[in-house]
């Protein structure tokens, strides 16, 4: 058993329900009992979506299990295609349903059903979402496109000299994290090189456009935790090549634009030439001569967190000081990145884990999920979202790529805003008593009175609360909260004694990063056994360890 | 202390209208289960731990429905049944025993815990009462621990709020017969409404009450032959149940939803006190009058206009009450999970006339139904509400009446409200 108060990634059944949710004309008929329905909130709330996940659950209940859940089943199954006509039909167990063991597959094949029927298991108790994702379309592709696929041997045919190179995207889902822009923005990328896309699956695809996958050159992989095991037998079936790099950031696409031109015959000179991205001007432009050497930590998805770390170092100057996954799927790319930067990488689902590495590694920005934002805002720390899971700030009205070059632009912006502009970091540095900087005043925009929770005191504000606002019960006040959040504290053999002065000097640092001078300056006393710390300990401290 | 009604007055017998049709049904249910009342229930009871023995599933769920990223540490989590416990390979028992030993050493502030079973659990039946046995004997005094199932094969949504006070029943201190009379007020409340519940009863000269849940676990309130109690919650029926194998009375009452529910909910206690007529007018009138104030504003808004409720909560049939007769809603159909005919007596006679009420729920026949009846507001829960309005329907999510503060006479007017807003909104934009 596991003890946990959050998850990175739901069951294997809401992978599933991310597929047959972001395709139409099917329908997924899911054994499971009462209050599981509670996954169609997460697409009709957090995703906005205007129409209901096409999902059946069969709602047994207690009274039910022993007697008569398959018949259920067979009874929800029939009413599902009668009323809503799908092409094909999604079958399976949710983890309840799966220790009950109807065998979903064998209950539908035995109603006859005169349509393609794809039976899905999705092992509850040791897999997860986004494997159950990857199953489920793999199982899709196999079921739908298999029929179509050449008899062994046979060799695929040269392309008519006069087509056209076309390809597939393979991976975006309902509830991904930014897919529908990165549909749209990698197509566009392609046609740029004279690439047609055919099919993207699942998102918007129908089973007769997975029947044809095959006909495509070749497969574009955008997010591997998905494709990468339908591309796989795609590449075996159809003998369709397909991508590997994952075009987030200026090199990644460029690398991403190398690979598709060699794909597909074709010159990707025309599309590189120009400046299709300004982030490469941006980094370069003195202003960010204040993002150097920033230390930041990189957590979240496989595929977010290796074109992360690469962007933080190559294209905006970062200092990668941490990396991690709770994509156990990707841990070996994910450590073979870190490796590069001379790290080991984290590869853990327990939030805690992530936390306390946070806390240990003292970054100046946290580039993370959800969970690291609340991680980073509880340590004062700047961050940006990168990765799924979501919430319903990462479907912006706007549009808000993370691939291609646009996605590029999108990703400076969101990385550099929540760090502190340049100059007014300066003016922070030199006049730090001025009256409105001090700790205890909010920001000047926010008029007179407006006070800052400082760090020692977090409280979460209601806007930064995610998810549907449904369930903040009446009694939870920001203030019960705060008074019990535990931050365990890193200790220290003995404490050193600050002495008056020295505590009014470190009062004068920036709180977000008196933290760590306060940390760092307990350290070096602690090594030398110096027991009093004065500012001569405070600058001692500083000039060891510098900035 | 006022001289109490040895023997309680005969509920009022069920209007002059006949018992509404109800329309029962099975399907597809689109409520959560019971395990989702751990939302409130763990800042409710401040030193309480909530420990689901569940899948990834459940953990899933609450961070879903709670929206809950940790901003606090909260006072809840799951045990996620892995493979090898399943496999037999690590006993479920010794897992769990490590589980709560890890927890505890970590919230030394907990006095309370909570082994909420799930549907995995129940299914595997994973034996939470032995397990709360053993641990109890284990931690005692310093934490008690108790089990209640909030799987959804059991339970329904706020049916997880009722498991969890019955578990807490049996431990509630026994009082005597010769006791003097107690009020208890049985069901969570916010804690805003709570103390105006509390101080309106104290100016009635009720001076013995008690609450529960209490706010801190080591206050469990006694019970004995002279507690009465009132629900202020419609969905309490195991409660109510065990409190009166315990000798209570239950006080029989509308809830205290609107002027009338709240007048007629106060007025069972203070008929049980024998208080006057003139002193508890002196009492209520003020607020009351209040009130009819504050409803009056969204009469216009609402009046004439016709409702369909899905289930949810069970707290739909004392609102729809509300909305028929304080302003004059046209009820089509009230949906709720679960009808308790007994408790609800007093609320179905107050219904007009005729409505359609249904139990269980079929969501796509329901579904068809709503579309047919094209009401101008549609009371649905999360799953439903994009999809309705983006089909044209107005709606208005049914989780928020279990989250706001609607009892009681100051709430009344926030209650009308929450359905003028959705019917405003759509009048002011012009997109």
């Amino acid at each position: 058993m596991q003890l946990t108060v959050w998850t990175y990634e739901g069951p294997p059944h809401v992978g599933a329900m991310r597929v047959a949710t972001a395709m139409r004309e099917v329908h997924y008929v899911l054994h499971a009992p009462q209050g599981d329905t509670y996954a169609d909130l997460l697409f009709t709330m957090i995703e906005r979506r205007d129409r209901r996940p096409p999902v059946t659950y069969t709602t047994f209940q207690a009274r039910d299990l022993g007697s008569d859940t398959a018949e259920l089943f067979k009874t929800a199954a029939a009413e599902a295609v009668e009323r809503f006509q799908p092409q094909a039909l999604m079958v399976g167990a949710s983890c309840t349903a799966e220790l009950i063991q109807d065998d979903p597959g064998g209950l539908a094949k035995a109603l006859g059903l005169s349509l393609p029927v794809v039976p899905l298991e999705l092992p509850s108790y040791s897999k997860k979402e986004n494997w159950g994702a990857a199953e489920t379309f793999y199982q899709m592709v196999r079921t739908l496109a298999g029929p179509n696929a050449p008899a062994p041997g046979v060799t695929r045919p040269e392309r008519p000299a006069d087509a056209r190179p076309s390809c597939n995207l393979l991976g975006p889902t309902a509830l991904g994290f930014r897919h529908r822009d990165d549909v749209l923005e990698v197509t566009k990328l392609l046609q740029s090189i004279g690439v047609e896309v055919q099919v993207v699956a699942p998102l918007n695809a129908t089973p007769a456009d997975l029947a044809r996958l095959g006909d495509a050159d070749f497969n574009v992989v955008l997010y591997p935790e998905i494709a990468q095991t339908a591309a796989g037998w795609l590449k075996r079936t159809f003998r369709q090549p397909h991508t590997t790099v994952v075009p987030i950031g200026i090199g990644a696409t460029r690398d991403f634009l190398a690979e598709v031109a060699e794909l597909a015959g074709v010159d990707p000179g025309p599309a590189l030439a120009g400046a299709p991205s300004r982030l490469p001007w941006w980094s370069r432009s003195i202003d960010s001569t204040y993002l150097t050497g920033k230390r930041v930590f990189v957590f979240g998805d496989g595929c977010h967190v290796v074109a992360a770390a690469r962007i933080a170092r190559e294209e905006l100057g970062f200092e990668v000081v941490g990396l991690g996954t709770y994509s156990r799927e990707m841990a070996r790319e994910v450590r073979t990145a870190a490796e590069g930067y001379g790290l080991e990488a984290l590869i853990t689902d327990d939030y805690l884990e992530v936390e306390e590495q946070i806390e240990a590694l003292q970054p100046e920005l946290v580039l993370g999920t959800q969970m690291e934002r609340h991680i980073a805002k509880r340590l004062g720390v700047g961050c940006a979202v990168i990765s799924a899971p979501v919430h319903v700030q990462d479907f912006p009205a706007r549009y808000a790529p993370q691939m291609g070059w646009e996605g590029a632009n999108v990703i400076f912006d969101t990385w550099v805003h929540p760090l502190m502009m340049g100059l007014e970091e300066h003016l922070l540095g030199m006049f730090r008593e001025d009256f409105e900087f001090n700790d205890e005043a909010g920001g000047s925009h926010l008029g007179h009175g407006s006070k800052r929770s400082g760090p020692e005191a977090p409280v979460e504000s209601r806007e930064a609360a995610p998810g549907p606002e449904t369930a903040i019960p009446q009694t939870s006040t920001a203030e019960a909260m705060a008074s019990q959040t535990t931050t365990p504290e890193t200790t220290t053999p003995v404490a050193p004694f600050w002495t008056a002065e020295a505590e009014s000097e470190l009062g004068k640092i920036p709180f977000f990063v008196r933290g760590k001078a306060r940390r760092n300056t307990e350290r070096f006393a602690n090594q030398r056994s110096i027991s009093a710390i004065t500012v001569e300990t405070l600058y001692d401290a500083k000039a060891h360890f510098g900035k | 202390m006022s001289q109490v009604a040895t023997t309680l007055p005969t509920p009022s017998k069920a209007g002059a209208c006949s018992a509404p049709e109800v329309l029962r049904e099975r399907g597809q249910r689109e409520v959560f289960c019971g395990l989702t009342g751990i939302i409130w229930l763990h800042r409710k009871i401040q030193d309480a731990f909530f420990l689901i023995v569940g899948s990834r599933t459940c953990a899933h769920l609450m961070q879903s429905a709670a929206g809950v990223m940790i901003f606090a540490e909260p006072r809840f989590g799951t045990a996620i049944i892995e493979e090898r416990d399943l496999a037999g390979m690590a006993d479920a028992n010794d897992e769990l025993d490590k589980v709560v030993s890890r927890l505890l050493a970590r919230r030394p502030d907990i006095k309370l815990l909570f082994l909420v079973g799930s549907c995995p659990s129940e299914v595997i039946k994973l034996d939470l009462s032995r397990a709360a046995q053993r641990l109890s004997k284990q931690f005692m005094p310093d934490v008690r621990v108790l089990n209640y199932s909030g799987s959804g094969i059991e339970t329904t949504f706020t049916q997880g709020e009722d498991m969890c006070l019955a578990a807490l029943v049996p431990e509630l201190p026994a009082e005597t017969s010769d006791a003097e009379p107690s009020l208890m007020l049985v069901g969570a409340l916010a804690d805003v409404v709570e103390d105006q519940f509390l101080r309106s009863f104290k100016a009635l000269g009720l001076d013995r009450i008690s609450v529960l849940p209490p706010r801190r676990s080591t206050d469990l309130p006694a019970v004995g032959p002279n507690t009465r109690f009132l629900l202020c919650q419609p969905f309490l029926g195991e409660t109510a149940r065990l409190l009166e194998e315990r000798g209570a009375q239950r006080l029989a009452a509308p809830f205290p939803l609107g002027v009338e529910g709240t007048t007629a909910w106060l007025k069972a206690a203070a008929d049980a006190w024998q208080v006057s007529e003139q002193r508890f007018r002196e009492v209520t009138a003020p607020a009351q009058q209040r009130a009819r104030i504050a409803t009056a504003r969204y009469r216009d808004q609402l009046a004439g206009q016709r409702i369909f409720f899905f289930p949810d909560s069970q707290l739909e049939i004392p609102i729809a009450r509300f909305l028929a007769r304080e302003l004059d809603m046209q009820l089509i159909e009230v949906g709720t999970p679960y009808l308790h005919r007994q408790h609800m007596s007093e609320e179905l006679a107050l219904l007009p006339e005729g409505v359609q009420l249904s139990e269980g729920q079929h969501v796509d026949r329901q579904i068809d139904r709503c579309r047919a009846a094209q009401p101008d507001l549609t009371v649905c829960g999360l799953g439903l509400a994009n999809p309705l309005e983006q089909e044209g329907l107005t709606t208005k999510w049914s989780i928020e009446l279990v989250f706001t503060p609607i009892q009681g006479f100051e709430q009344a007017g926030d209650l009308a409200e929450l359905f003028a807003r959705p019917l405003v909104r759509r009048t002011k934009l012009e997109v």
